[in-house]
């Protein structure tokens, strides 16, 4: 595991985990029914600022977001665009 | 024509897979009027059988009162059967305005205004009110038609962890750059049946410079000691910006709903909000029926008290019978089974028995967490409730989750 995903997985399950449950980095997390999409918002101002990076709204889908590695590829294509 | 047999085809296999999965949902039709007791055909064509209902939101027993229905008369009698209109063209007679008023004296908010439903006033408050610069903070079990309204404003959405106050602080300095803040909970959460701790938001909300949204759907005429919702509960009456609730749970239910608080958030509302310009006004004869209840609550705590003694009762039995609850202290009462098909099964075998109560599952309630919600009513006396807490210890026994915990409950059915 690379430092971001770490990173984006630690948030993940802070933010968004209040029982047991195990996330890895292919879980679904909106699709799976385990964080609904409105709750992303925070994980969008959270990449945002760690990362000094802007996503725009139409990039932030729950498609996007439904997993710690795709979040971590869109961190990365947004990086490369900074 | 566009609906062809294949699309047909399409749908039926999406309904089948609901059958198969046993979650098929199916209407029972009840040939009385609302009560402790109903006579129901279920399934279709069979004879009617006799039933204790311990899931209606009938929770003060004024659903068939015999003087809410007089009232409800009268004012067919003297204000006709519809208004065939919206409320800001020719929709408002002199009894909307008077049940405003009443509604805001009972609540002690600064104003009201009625909407077809609170689904209605949930739709169209958020989008009234904010902009895209304004955020709202909404906690993570708010009642669908929150989050449907929510959906249609353009502000920003943010959640926190249910009722976790510290989580709502760490939002709110998130969200500190945004023009308006909006923190937005529900007083009674409906699955549930908890409330979130209303003094402890607001002090958040003065500290943090935000307003509250409270939906007091499941509390109105009920929770305080005078039954004027969860804000009297906390001692924050007068401190809530924007109070929704509807008419058609306690406060007689038959339909309607309002937005109740400040002037100028419930004025916005009357200049913009779309179900309120879009959607018929509340037919007189509701109108005339909530009044007289509205004016029965307040003249006695009578009803409420009762319902609150059948709750603790309810409450207590189940427990002492091994069954595994959800916290609280209101009329709502989740049995939980974790599994959504032991949920469908155990309230067909309640039914059975006499018990009509209704198994909730995903996508109602989270994955895993299926359940039988059951619901007091003041109409409820104590031998409807022992005959009804036999039945589920009848059941509970079939299926072997009485003394059993969560996990022994899911290892044994699955999530």
């Amino acid at each position: 595991m690379n430092e971001m995903q770490k990173i984006v997985l630690d948030y993940v399950q802070k933010e968004y985990i209040e029982d047991d449950t195990e996330v890895g980095l292919e879980t679904p997390l909106i699709s799976g029914g385990i964080v609904d999409s409105f709750s992303m918002v925070s994980l969008k101002r959270f990449l945002e600022t760690k990362y000094h990076i802007q996503i725009p709204d139409e990039a932030a889908s729950p498609e996007a977001f439904d997993n710690v590695n795709s979040i971590c590829r869109l961190v990365e294509e947004f990086t490369k665009k900074n | 024509m566009s609906f062809n047999d294949s699309v047909r085809t399409l749908y039926q296999g999406q309904l089948n897979g609901l059958r198969e999965a046993g979650i098929f949902k199916q209407e029972r039709f009840i040939h009385a009027p609302q009560g402790a007791e109903i006579e129901v055909e279920f399934p279709v064509g069979s004879p009617l059988k006799k039933v204790i209902n311990m899931c209606a939101n009938n929770y003060l027993g004024l659903s068939s009162h015999p003087e809410v229905i007089k009232a409800a008369h009268a004012g067919l009698e003297h204000r006709g059967y519809g208004m065939s209109s919206v409320r800001f063209i020719c929709g408002t007679q002199d009894i909307h305005d008077e049940l405003e008023k009443k509604v805001t004296e009972f609540l002690g908010t600064e104003a009201t205004i009625l909407f077809p439903s609170c689904m209605d006033a949930n739709a169209g408050v958020f989008e009234a009110i904010l902009t895209a610069e304004d955020v709202m903070i909404s906690d993570r079990l708010v009642h669908a038609s929150i989050i449907d309204g929510m959906r249609l404003c353009e502000a920003m959405h943010d959640t926190f962890k249910h009722a976790n106050m510290e989580h709502l602080e760490e939002k709110l300095v998130l969200h500190a750059d945004k023009r308006l803040k909006l923190i937005i909970t529900d007083g009674v959460f409906s699955m549930d049946g908890d409330t979130p701790p209303l003094d402890k938001i607001v002090e958040l909300a003065e500290k943090y410079n935000a307003m509250v949204f409270v939906d007091d759907s499941h509390a109105s005429g009920f929770i305080g000691k005078t039954g004027r919702g969860t804000h009297e509960k906390y001692g924050v009456v007068g401190k809530i910006d924007i109070i929704t609730t509807t008419f058609g749970k306690g406060l007689g239910g038959a339909s309607g709903g309002c937005v109740s608080g400040r002037t100028e958030l419930v004025e916005m509302c009357r200049q913009k909000a779309r179900p309120y310009l879009f959607s018929n006004t509340i037919a007189p004869v509701i109108v005339s029926g909530v009044l007289r209840v509205l004016e029965i609550l307040s003249q006695s705590t009578e009803r409420r008290d009762k319902l609150e003694k059948n709750a603790e009762y309810w409450r207590k039995g189940l427990t002492e019978a091994g069954f595994v609850l959800k916290d609280g202290d209101t009329p709502i009462v989740p049995v939980m089974l974790f599994n959504a098909k032991l949920s469908q099964d155990f309230s067909r075998d309640l039914y059975h028995h006499g018990i009509y109560a209704v198994g909730f599952f995903f996508p109602v309630v989270p994955k895993g967490q299926a359940r039988i919600r059951t619901q007091l009513s003041a109409a409820h006396e104590i031998h409807h409730l022992d005959k009804a807490l036999d039945a589920f210890v009848t059941v509970g026994k079939k299926y072997g989750i009485l003394n059993k915990t969560k996990q022994e409950i899911i290892d044994q059915y699955g999530m």
